[in-house]
């Protein structure tokens, strides 16, 4: 990898020589190190990557992981005697068990292999909203939500009558608790929340709107997509009823995610999809289902992704989501403070409670122009409406730039960003 | 690659001042284009007197790509025939998408010869092609919205 300059603020540890880190410390380099794709060039220039929030990078040992399951365990699981579809099956339980310990649910037949945070929230759009929305209801989300948290409701609501409402958010990208409140009525009998906003990096206080939900008897479902790999997330605490999330944003692989939802919640359900594997027995008079979780997971899954974000959460326990988050929240203070110094430079959600998300828009530039001279300079950032359409609305923009930010990023990636913004104003001066 | 090939002068003034960006009242076409991808949008004006193409104009707001492309456009099509604006726009897209054709066809563009560099960013040529789209619409009077998808 190309030197980088030494960190701007003094008395930062990180280059090797000038200072002794602990040996517990977090070290970003070190960290850096096992990520193969952060040491390649493009254009000639260093990769600075900054789109985790679309996908984040992979480690060595989920990449090395993928590989071994294919060169030297491959087999499908669930049906076979054979030693090798055992020890598939075996692993593929496994991570289904870490997950748990993950997110923090108390059985492991609470946890839900799917697609993705799509599929996972897909799930229960069509499993839970059919058998339990008619007309007259109202399914509530917020106006922070991804394209993904958004159009499974419109589905179903137009399957069923229902309706979807919207909780407002302010000027800083947030979400009020009273707004909430008032959007939640006699008629709410479901709430679906992002946990993190993509587009402006907001946390929502998803414990009080938990509480405020069940206060009223109603479930709600937790878009986990971006918080869990800033925040540590304990499901059981949080109390919700269903919490979604995909492994390729922490730094698993792409085509896995997860469900999680409550034991009684999903018993009570009636399966998503059929085919083999979620069944008991099948008869052409009767077929009755699979128990928990198999009852969800139609088909054979995604073996080697799983065993991939169980190497993911691994690599994420052995880093810790405390030192994560910590690394992050520096950052992003830096890159905040950088960035809003640029003249010119407005910043779009300035949420007090946010995490690894600069959303940006500069005077007289289009993003799309700023997103392709920065990909020049080697630094890869989004642009556009980032699947959140109704944000970019509710700021009367169509599109931004955005900075998002990992366990991998360092200073100097900030300011290469801030340089490759001057850049920007350079070509457009 | 450098931006400077991409950003040439041309595109880089004619995006910061766009010209014949105006509404056309005696317009005798109109057409709508719209870019999901990144949703830009544009209105396209044109005004035919028999076969001669006197004057096109557009609106909306876009990136320097799409803008610029618009602008440049609208001034290369004045005073030609509608047969020459469509051999023109063609040429043009053939250029932005990368089979840019003879020499001299590409002499043929005048200053649209500056959008040769946009071929190699796949994800900026839609942003070449909205007006040209929009502008086809317009002059053979298909009304509905074109989108660059
Ligand atoms: C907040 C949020 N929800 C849902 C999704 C959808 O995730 P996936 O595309 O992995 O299904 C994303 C991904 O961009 C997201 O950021």
């Amino acid at each position: 990898m190309t030197p980088r300059k030494p960190p701007a603020v003094p008395g930062r540890k990180v280059r090797p020589g000038t200072e002794e880190p602990r040996p517990d410390a977090f070290d970003v380099e070190r960290v850096r190190a096992e990520f193969p794709v952060l040491g390649r060039t493009v254009y000639g220039k260093p990769l600075v990557y900054l789109d985790s929030a679309a996908t984040a990078q992979k480690p060595r040992a989920v990449i090395d992981a993928l590989a071994r399951f294919y060169l030297e365990d491959n087999a499908n699981i669930h049906r076979g005697v054979h030693y090798l579809s055992e020890r598939a099956t075996t692993a593929y339980e496994g991570c289904r068990d870490q997950v748990r310990a993950f997110l923090g649910a108390r059985e492991t037949c609470e946890i839900v292999f799917t697609h993705g945070t799509t599929e996972s929230i897909n799930l229960v759009a069509s499993a839970w909203g059919r058998q339990n929305l008619g007309p007259g209801d109202e399914v509530l989300i917020t106006g922070l939500e991804h394209h993904s948290n958004i159009v499974p409701w419109q589905l179903v609501c137009e399957a069923t009558g229902a309706t979807l409402k919207v909780v407002p958010i302010t000027d800083a990208g947030e979400v009020r608790l009273k707004d909430f409140e008032q959007g939640l009525t006699a008629r709410t009998r479901l709430v679906a929340v992002s946990h993190m906003s993509n587009a402006l990096g907001t946390i929502n206080p998803v414990r009080e709107m938990t509480a405020l939900a069940h206060a009223r008897g109603v479930p709600i479902l937790v878009d986990g997509a971006q918080a869990v790999a800033h925040l540590p997330v304990d499901v059981a605490a949080l109390g919700c009823d269903f919490y979604a999330f995909s492994a390729h944003k922490i730094y698993g692989p792409t085509g896995i995610g997860v469900l999680y939802g409550r034991r009684d919640r999903l018993e009570a359900m009636s399966p998503y999809q059929g085919g083999g594997d979620m069944i008991e027995s099948v008869t052409f008079a009767r077929t009755t289902y699979a128990p928990l979780p198999g009852k969800f997971e139609a088909g054979t899954p995604n073996i080697s992704g799983a065993i991939g974000l169980g190497e993911a959460l691994r690599f994420v326990a052995r880093i810790g989501l405390e030192a994560i988050a910590r690394h992050e929240a520096e950052l992003l203070e830096y890159a905040t403070r950088e960035v809003a110094a640029i003249d010119g430079v407005r910043l779009v959600g300035t949420a007090p409670h946010k995490a690894g998300i600069l959303s940006f828009v500069l005077a007289g530039v289009h993003p799309h122009d700023i997103g392709t001279i920065l990909d020049l300079e080697g630094v890869a950032i989004r642009v556009g409406h980032h699947c959140a359409q109704p944000i970019m609305d509710r700021f009367g923009l169509a599109a931004t730039a955005r900075a998002s930010f990992a366990v991998y990023n360092t200073r100097e990636d900030v300011d290469a960003l801030v340089r490759a913004i001057h850049k920007v104003k350079e070509v457009f001066k | 690659m450098d931006f400077e090939e991409l950003y040439q002068q041309v595109i880089i003034d004619h995006s910061k001042r766009p010209r014949n960006c105006r509404p056309m009242a005696d317009a005798s076409g109109q057409a709508e284009g719209y870019n999901p991808l990144c949703g830009d949008r544009i209105t396209c004006f044109i005004k035919c007197e028999d076969d001669v193409v006197v004057d096109m104009s557009f609106q909306g707001s876009g990136c320097a790509i799409s803008t610029a492309a618009a602008s440049l456009l609208s001034e290369a099509v004045k005073g030609k025939r509608r047969a020459e604006v469509q051999q023109l726009l063609r040429t043009f897209h053939a250029l932005v998408t990368g089979t840019p054709g003879t020499s001299a066809e590409i002499e043929s563009l005048g200053k649209l010869a500056a959008f040769r560099g946009v071929a190699e960013f796949p994800t900026r040529v839609k942003c070449a092609t909205l007006a040209l789209h929009t502008m086809q619409a317009a002059l053979e009077g298909r009304p509905e919205e074109i989108t660059t998808e």
